[in-house]
């Protein structure tokens, strides 16, 4: 619809690192056997990618997957696709016991750029940003101060935060307060 | 006179002036000094007054034990008080002013509790203001906190910001001198993730002072070294001006790193607080130098031995021309040495040890430096200054056998090992008779998640007292350390620094040994909060043998250094008066933080609109816009009214009101909890959580519903709808969805894993808007689209389809008593959406309305609140809820717990309406009363409001409330007290006040 | 500040990510049982100096609950394990015994 707006509507801002609130996306929490064939079968035909390990996040350029627990996926595609996708998914897994649920509006997603991306997350949640210890093809839900969220590496300097809608402008005043020029950490 | 010395200073820039204020007076200082050493510089001896009897108090140290020189820093939001001048570096435009006096430091009206001191012994508080009791509050508390405390409370909001920092690491070594830097390279070479921290400004710690040979290299030179190399290891982050503040569970550890005190204010994060998770702690804390307990030994110009060498040799500054000596051990040796070298005069060394000490005494010796052993100071002479000392035997009563003019005295009385982070997290300790400290037992370590010790102390902090002892110690253990977090030690051997061939110590706690009570009652302890020899003793002769309880009773160690100097000489004396040993009387417990910490840095980024999330709808904004005054509802915020210029808060509610019920309103819903229940066993499972039957729900209904606890009591509620065979969507309460969701999905993990039902809580996927009023329809059918009439969409029904080109889920259910639809739309075409209902009501006088109408409709329908006519001890039958719950099910969440005597009992108080017999609205729980007292004294109870309103609608008050027979005693008037002593009379009624049958909302 | 593993998604979590459930292995009573037993389910706990069993949510995570047992005086964590499960598992209870020879808890021993 042309007249869906995402919570901050692309708000950016510059510090060390640059946060870019995302636009809408698609996302569709989906619940079941993630180990049943079926689900296997409609994930991979939804995303092209098979139902990532545990923790593991799979990402194209149109769509991705992510393990949010261990019978529960996030499925990641273009935001006017999302309502198409979920009756694909049903129609997919009829039959199975599962749920799925087009979660695209009740999101605010933001992307941490730049070579100091990963200070910027070490200063809010209680998470190891070591390259060592996080690195791409992973998802790690968390909090960031006060708020829940969950943060991917889209690539190497370029970190994707997912949060509540209506947490946006706390969350992104947190980023942007994080990533102040000067405040460097000199970690990472 | 203290003053700056012609030539050294190893860490000032005499390149670089700086200027600073103080007490209203411009000084100067250096780049690199700190406020302690720029204000020795500037012949500013006295800094401050103590706590009880405001004596003149000078500075004692050089770092972050100093007891004395606390000062209030900056001005208006960068006022800090309690601040120590020896940790504070001075940049230019420093403000600062000394604490604890009036008028003035120089002139104090305080300082006649100083005379009066002998009345006021150990406890004085304590046994002086015990009767009559009223006059303590009234009396002599207040006066008490006006002449007590030091330092100021900032008044207004503190200017800085703050931040935190999560970091990880398998080793954590807290402590840069030499010991943690050795420790460093040990585990650095091993390549695993190593952090070393320095609260100082500066590496090396006190080496470079006391002057040993590294590898062949003088100790500066080393230290460079080792810096350079440890920053070129990938895997070791160094920082400076960052203490190791506190250890805690599981290797939690904190870093407390001051980013801004040595800047001018910036908007720069001033602290950061580093919140650490490691493997393994090593501590190279160093050790802290004692004081002697010597009459007059808090006389401005008596200094701790190493400290007032650290001015020489750091800052280039002396603290007198004319310095005495009085040590128990070789170290103080070097500072009479240093006093010599930068051309001073050292008129004599006493040396209580009979035999005096080792090489070092005989270099001092050599430049022709008097030393007397076996004596001692019998009392120093002075008011703001010292102006002499007497000499007498170490071993006998104080006779005096010679009086020397100086004008400052540089004291020693042994080292403490800084124990702290070890013992924060339990690791306990061992008495070191040689030594006389504590020092750190390695068979009893703090324990971590793997039940095995996880902190090692290195260096002086572990009792080693010489360079290449701290090395080697510092070497060895953390090569073991690096063995523990799974690594490789390497090869390499420790550094090497020269034999300093040392005399041993004397443990010395009096001065001297046979002082009398005159001498002991002019000995200080603890020079912060005035504790002297004498008022322990006292503690000890009235019985408080435990030394928490003598620390409690004197308040020895209670100031804001936590007694880092006085502790152990305190403790040493209260075992000495018990006849006891001091392993035997023990310590008191360290606690973390080792130093104060701002609690800006606690907080880190929660300050300000970062507190809290506030979470908004997304109609937040039209809000915003017109005139919404809000109002929390969990972490949400709703729009209490919507105000139009011009208009009180009471008038836009009664607008609001009126609106509503005569033609059409609209309500922010969005906040409403909704949750996906999906599975062969949601039916069954629902009907666990739901007092009343959700499986026989027909699809395309509506059924409101009740949560309890498992304890019986009213939890939440809210209109279920089903949504197809095996899904339903649940309402909860605005703040509720949450909470609700994990109660869910607790029972579904933890209870009935087997039962086939998945969960989701989509509430922000929905903008959801109440469209209210007897043109609720009208506005609806204007937009267009689905059929929305009374045939197609019947009450407690909900369909899906468009309206005015919108996906909508669009609920009827009514919590107003009007015609009312709850539509749900994606979130992000909320605001659309409303726009559109906005637009097309105009003709209608669409009124946008807050919780405040909301309650008030709601309240003359009778509908229930959780949080209003609950608590947390109603249950369903307390509020007539019968109806609500199912008779068919043989079980749900609180349904035995209703069955217990307490919940049965027919004296619970039940709902009823009632009807203020004048009209007026009866206060926000109000209690009603009735004949006879309780075991108290107060007049019984018989009920209390838990809702109350003015009506527009009714123009009167109307009130619910709960009351003991209530739904029994209909018509009867009973009291409530208001708190200006008259009373209001209301008369119980039915709680339904309007539309009793329900024809508005069903038609 | 404890950190436990999640055996759910395998994160160490930080205590600021877990939200604590109380005592492990209670047996519901409902509808039928006796006062008595109703009273044992709903208030009564074990207060142990020693071995403990839990319950934890990974509640700012992967949002499910689990089990762990720990040592209350020492805070040392023999091991973390499903909810779903009436009693600890036998490589619980062995880690435990290898470390606290002769715990009971409960009915566990």
């Amino acid at each position: 619809m042309s007249n869906a707006v995402s919570a901050l509507q692309g708000e950016a801002h510059t510090g060390f690192a640059t946060i870019t609130e995302q636009g809408l996306r698609g996302m569709i929490t989906l619940r079941g056997d993630l180990s049943a064939a079926p689900m296997k079968k409609a994930v991979k035909a939804l995303t092209g990618s098979g139902v990532p390990q545990m923790r593991g996040c799979v990402l194209s350029d149109s769509h991705g997957v992510a393990w949010m627990s261990p019978d529960e996926l996030l499925i990641l595609c273009p935001y006017t696709h999302a309502e198409a996708a979920v009756a694909e998914l049903s129609k997919a897994l009829a039959g199975q016991h599962f749920l799925a649920a087009n979660m695209s509006d009740a999101r605010a997603v933001f992307a941490i750029t730049g070579s100091a991306a990963r200070q910027v997350v070490a200063k809010l949640a209680p998470v190891d940003m070591a390259q060592s210890a996080f690195s791409e093809g992973e998802i790690r839900r968390t909090r960031l101060a006060q708020a829940p969220a969950a943060f991917w590496l889209r690539d190497a300097e370029m970190i994707e935060v997912m949060c509540f809608r209506s947490q946006a402008e706390y969350v992104f005043e947190l980023l942007k307060r994080a990533a102040q020029p000067g405040s460097e950490t000199g970690l990472f | 006179m203290s003053t700056r010395l012609g030539t050294g200073g190893r860490l000032i820039d005499r390149a670089t002036s700086v200027g600073f204020e103080f007490n209203g007076r411009k000084l100067k200082g250096f780049k690199g000094d700190t406020l302690a050493s720029a204000l020795l510089g500037a012949d500013q001896m006295l800094v401050g007054r103590s706590f009880k009897y405001h004596r003149p108090r000078g500075i004692v140290a050089a770092g972050p034990e100093e007891p004395n020189a606390l000062m209030n820093l900056g001005k208006d939001g960068h006022f800090e008080p309690n601040a120590r001048a020896t940790t504070t570096e001075v940049f230019d435009g420093l403000t600062a002013t000394s604490q604890n006096h009036w008028p003035s430091l120089e002139m104090d009206v305080g300082v006649v509790n100083n005379y009066a001191a002998r009345f006021m012994p150990a406890g004085f508080y304590y046994k002086t203001f015990i009767h009559p009791r009223a006059a303590w509050k009234h009396l002599f508390e207040p006066f008490i906190r006006k002449a007590a405390g030091l330092g100021k409370a900032p008044k207004g909001r503190d200017a800085n910001t703050y931040e935190h920092l999560y970091v990880f690491a398998d080793v954590l070594i807290v402590g840069g001198g030499v010991a943690g830097l050795q420790a460093a390279l040990t585990a650095g070479r091993s390549g695993k993730k190593v952090l070393l921290l320095e609260q100082t400004a500066h590496w090396g710690g006190r080496v470079p002072v006391d002057g040993a040979m590294i590898d062949g290299m003088d100790a500066d030179a080393w230290i460079n070294a080792t810096v350079q190399a440890l920053e070129n290891m990938e895997n070791v982050t160094l920082r400076t001006r960052c203490m190791g503040a506190g250890v805690y569970d599981h290797g939690y550890a904190l870093g407390y790193e001051r980013l801004g005190d040595h800047l001018a204010p910036t908007t720069l994060p001033r602290h950061r607080l580093w919140r650490i998770r490691a493997k393994q702690i090593i501590t190279a804390t160093g050790a802290l130098e004692r004081p002697l307990s010597f009459a007059g030994n808090d006389i401005p110009g008596v200094m701790l031995a190493a400290s007032l060498r650290d001015y020489v040799v750091n800052y280039g500054v002396s603290a007198g021309d004319r310095t005495v000596v009085v040590t128990n051990n070789d170290d103080a040796y070097r500072t009479a040495l240093a006093l010599k070298k930068a051309g001073l005069e050292v008129p004599v060394i006493l040396d209580a040890r009979p035999q005096g000490g080792g090489a070092l005494m005989e270099d001092c010796r050599a430049i022709g430096i008097r030393v007397e052993t076996g004596k001692g100071i019998s009392s120093v002479k002075g008011g703001k200054r010292v102006e002499s000392v007497s000499i007498c035997a170490q071993a006998g009563e104080g006779a005096v056998l010679e009086e020397i003019t100086c004008d400052a005295v540089a004291m020693s009385g042994g080292w403490s090992p800084v124990v702290h982070l070890w013992s924060h997290c339990g690791g306990k300790l061992i008495w070191d008779a040689a030594q006389a400290h504590f020092r750190p037992d390695h068979d009893r370590p703090p324990l971590g998640a793997d039940g095995a010790g996880f902190v090692s102390v290195v260096g002086a902090a572990n009792g080693q007292m010489s360079t290449g002892g701290c090395l080697n110690d510092a070497h060895q253990q953390a090569q073991a350390v690096i063995k523990t977090v799974g690594g490789k030690a390497s090869r390499e051997v420790a550094a090497k620094a020269g034999a300093e061939p040392m005399a041993p110590m004397a443990a010395v706690w009096k001065m001297p040994q046979g002082a009398g009570y005159k001498l002991r009652s002019k000995t200080w302890l603890d020079y912060q909060n005035d504790v002297k020899v004498s008022d322990v003793q006292l503690a000890a002769q009235e019985g408080f043998e435990s030394v928490e309880h003598t620390k409690r009773y004197t308040t020895l160690g209670m100031a804001t250094d936590q007694g880092k100097l006085s502790n152990i000489n305190g403790l040493a004396i209260l075992a000495d008066s018990l006849n006891d040993e001091i392993p035997k009387v023990g310590t008191t417990t360290f606690r973390p933080p080792y130093h104060p910490i701002s609690m800006g840095s606690i907080a880190g980024e929660a300050s300000r609109e970062l507190f809290q999330p506030v979470d908004k709808t997304p109609l937040h904004g039209w809000g915003e816009e017109n005139g919404a005054e809000w109002e929390p509802v969990g972490h949400w915020r709703r729009a209490y009214c919507y105000k139009r210029p011009g208009e009180s808060t009471e008038d836009a509610v009664n607008r609001e009101v009126k609106a509503v019920r005569e033609s059409l309103g609209l309500l922010d819903a969005s906040t409403l909890g909704k949750i996906i229940v999906k599975g062969p066993d949601a039916g069954r499972f629902l009907d666990m959580m739901y007092t009343n039957m959700m499986s026989n729900l027909k699809p395309g209904k509506c059924r409101y519903g009740l949560m309890c606890s498992e304890n019986g009591f009213l939890s939440d509620d809210g209109v279920v709808a089903r949504l197809d065979d095996d899904t339903w969507l649940c309402h909860t309460t605005t703040g509720g969805a949450s909470r609700i969701h994990a109660h869910m999905e607790e029972w579904l993990q933890t209870e009935w894993w087997d039962w086939k039902v998945y969960t989701a809580n989509v509430t922000e996927q929905y903008a959801q808007i109440a469209v209210v009023g007897p043109n609720a329809r009208k506005v609806l059918e204007k937009l267009g689209g689905m059929d929305v009439s009374k045939e197609a969409l019947g009450f407690m029904e909900w369909a899906e389809g468009q309206i005015g080109g919108f996906d909508a889920r669009v609920f009827r259910i009514s919590f107003s008593g009007e015609l009312s639809y709850e539509i749900a739309v994606p979130a992000s075409q909320g605001r659309a959406f409303w726009d559109a209902l906005w637009e097309a009501g105009q003709e209608l006088n669409v009124t946008a309305y807050g919780t405040e109408c909301l309650h008030i409709l709601r309240a003359e329908k009778g509908f229930i609140m959780i949080g209003d006519e609950t608590d947390g001890t109603v249950i369903p039958q307390d509020l007539g809820l019968h109806w609500a719950l199912s008779k068919k099910k043989d079980d749900y969440l609180g349904k035995r717990a209703q069955q217990r005597d307490h919940m049965m009992d027919p004296k619970r108080w039940k709902l009823v309406g009632l009807e203020s017999v004048d009209g007026s609205v009866i206060p926000d729980g109000a209690y009603a009363v009735t004949e006879g007292t309780n075991e108290n004294g107060q007049r019984e109870t018989q009920g209390r409001v838990t809702s109350t309103y003015y009506s527009a609608n009714l123009e009167r008050g109307i009130a619910m409330g709960l009351v003991l027979n209530g739904p029994d005693r209909m018509g009867e008037v009973i009291s409530f007290p208001k708190l200006d002593g008259s009373d209001v009379k209301a008369k119980i009624v039915d709680p339904v006040f309007y539309d009793r049958e329900g024809e508005k909302q069903n038609v | 500040m404890l950190v436990l593993t999640c055996p759910c998604c395998g994160v160490e979590a930080d205590e600021t990510e877990l939200a604590a459930g109380g005592q492990a292995h209670i047996k519901r009573e409902t509808v039928g049982a006796s006062d008595d037993a109703f009273e044992e389910y709903m208030f009564m706990r074990e207060n142990p100096k020693g071995v403990h069993f839990e319950r934890w949510r990974h509640a700012n995570g992967c949002g499910k609950w689990f089990h762990a047992a720990r040592c209350t005086m020492t805070l040392e964590v023999f091991g973390t394990y499903t909810a779903q499960t009436y009693e600890p598992p036998a490589d619980i209870r062995a880690a435990i015994t290898a470390k606290r020879p002769g715990w009971s808890w409960g009915r566990f021993s």
